[in-house]
């Protein structure tokens, strides 16, 4: 767990943490991953892991157009928008 | 009062016109009314609309329309802050969607309201479904109608709350390591998980997708097998949605269950069981045997691998859903120099500290170099918990278990120790790492204060017809289910 870095792991999830919650998130997640150690207990050497509980395998259906959401009700919710679209920051200079 | 009808009562009054629709929706906002400002169980409702559709539903019984023909017809049913309504709020007790509004149905809605539910109200959840107690909640605590100093369970607090409180006949949560069945619990009321797949989660907001199950909160288990009729079945939308029939449930309730065999697991009797929890439940499954059936003992011995696995399993998932709230189209945005710092800013201001911290966990344990020693570890440890499940239902019919380790604990008490939040769920985890179906009903109460006591009985993949035929004959030979608050 030494090697646990919560703010290298908020980084990779894109979560900017206050310097307070990373001091606090780090000794709350540091007892969990500790609690979590005791799966090493298991002999997994032998066993498939389970995705899901579906009994299910392959779900498809036939290629075709279909109605979807309409446009104005995909964007109603959307923070910034216009024509149609999304307005995001600039990416490309 | 009409607030305080089971479903299959009111619909025998509706039949006989001896009420309406309206009168009985108003009734229920007038409780709403009346104990909301204590119990806060709602976070918002719209009594016009509701009063809408009432109007509606009475007119349908005018023109001769059947409950044979739609189950549900004039009842007010309330959903938890995380089922997508067209055109009213979906917020997930977050702040990160404090202002969205649904444009389209979730699938279960759409069955609800061709059923002829009045669907109404947000009810309030930890938020986005992570949490035992409401706490995490970015608006307000929900508060046990038993005892408002305590919490009413989670994370389908608000659903719990308002059956026990009267303020509707029924509600939707849902249920991903317990969150139906353990506020259904700790509040009083019915509580049922269905198999996964049996009930499809489109217009559910996703949390853990292959642990995440919709289901109903009632008064009873006829109307939790009302409603389960209702909203199962395959859905094109889900494609985890299974094809299997759709019985109706109701049929199965026999009252008949001599020679059903039931498992007593040892692993869930053990240290950290309250005294009251364990009397209560051994004299449910001394009365489960006096009905007629054959109680044997069995072993599930992953049972202490659980909350591990599931810690694991539940925020990677999350860690994947969550990615999708990035304030780009829809939900809050706060601005930043780049794409990467506008969404580490709006997801650092939207989402409350659980979720922030189960985010971390998941992106941890999914991460290059420990996925192997986390990930998928739990994944096979997942496989054992299964197997333990199938293995005993090759003996026994069902299981029955205590649903949580106490009654409901005061507001605060574990609120700044997340392990120890995690381990009250540690007898309703299994049951969704298995897949398998779980309800839990009224089986006692303590006695200073006076709290209830909830009884699970978990059931064979698509088991549900035996499990609710159980439950429904335990329940039918004790009067637990009928006690109510004082509020």
């Amino acid at each position: 767990m030494s090697d646990f870095n919560v703010k290298y792991v908020a980084h990779l999830a894109r979560l900017s943490l206050t310097a307070e919650e990373e001091q606090k998130f780090g000794a709350q997640l540091g007892q969990v991953l500790g609690y979590i150690e005791k799966l090493k207990e298991v002999d997994v050497s032998q066993v498939e892991p389970t995705a899901h509980a579906v009994p299910l395998v392959n779900v498809t259906r036939p290629d075709v157009v279909r109605p979807s959401l309409p446009n104005e009700d995909a964007l109603r919710n959307a923070p910034l928008k216009s024509n149609g679209l999304f307005v995001v920051p600039k990416i490309v200079e | 009062m009409l607030n305080s009808l089971t479903i299959s009562e009111l619909a025998a009054k509706l039949a006989k016109r001896e009420t309406s629709a309206r009168e009985v929706t108003q009734a229920c906002l007038d409780q709403i009314q009346r104990v909301d400002g204590s119990i806060h169980a709602f976070l918002s409702y719209d009594a016009p609309d509701a009063l809408a559709q009432a109007d509606a539903a009475d007119q349908a019984i005018a023109a001769g329309a059947t409950r044979a023909e739609r189950p549900l017809l004039g009842v007010p049913i309330a959903l938890k802050d995380v089922l997508a309504v067209k055109n009213q709020p979906l917020g997930c007790a977050s702040k990160i969607l404090a202002k969205f509004t649904s444009p389209y149905d979730a699938t279960v809605v759409e069955k609800l309201k061709a059923a002829g539910a009045i669907v109404f109200g947000r009810l309030n959840m930890d938020e986005f479904a992570m949490g035992s107690s409401t706490e995490n909640s970015a608006y307000v605590t929900t508060r046990n109608p038993w005892d408002t100093s305590r919490i009413p369970g989670g994370s389908s607090g608000g659903s719990a709350a308002a059956v026990a409180a009267d303020e509707c006949l029924a509600t939707l949560g849902s249920d991903t390591g317990g969150s139906i069945r353990q506020p259904a619990a700790l509040c009083g009321c019915v509580g049922l998980k269905p198999t996964y797949g049996r009930v499809s989660r489109y217009g559910l907001v996703a949390f853990a997708s292959s642990l995440d199950q919709i289901g109903p909160f009632t008064k009873d288990i006829r109307d939790a097998s009302t409603i389960l009729s209702v909203i199962s079945g395959r859905d094109e939308r889900d494609s985890t949605s299974v094809p299997e029939p759709v019985p109706d449930y109701t049929a199965a309730l026999t009252g008949n269950i001599k020679g059903l065999k039931i498992g007593l697991p040892k692993e869930y009797f053990i240290g950290g069981l309250d005294k009251e929890v364990t009397d209560a439940v051994n004299a449910a499954v001394k009365q489960l045997e006096k009905l007629g059936a054959e109680i044997v003992e069995i072993s599930l011995p992953h049972t202490d691998y659980a909350v591990a696995v599931y810690y694991i399993i539940a925020t990677a998932e999350a860690s994947a859903n969550l990615a999708r709230f990035d304030g780009i189209r829809y939900g809050l945005r706060v601005d930043g120099a780049d794409p990467i710092e506008l969404y580490s800013k709006t997801r650092g201001a939207g989402f409350g500290p659980e979720v922030k911290r189960r985010i971390i966990l998941g992106t941890y344990v999914l991460s290059s170099g420990y996925y192997d020693a986390y990930y998928l570890r739990a994944q096979k440890v997942r496989t054992l918990i299964r197997q333990d499940f199938l293995k005993a239902f090759e003996k026994v019919d069902l299981v029955v278990t205590p649903t949580t380790p106490t009654p409901a604990f005061k507001a605060g008490e574990k609120s700044d120790d997340p392990m120890q939040m995690y381990l009250s769920d540690i007898f309703t985890i299994s049951c969704n790492l298995a897949g398998i179906p779980g309800v839990s009903l009224p089986c006692g109460f303590s006695t200073n204060p006076k709290l209830p006591i909830g009884l699970q009985l978990l059931g064979k993949p698509f088991g549900e017809e035996t499990l609710l035929r159980a439950a429904h004959a335990y329940e039918q030979s004790t009067a637990w289910h009928k006690e109510r608050p004082n509020l």
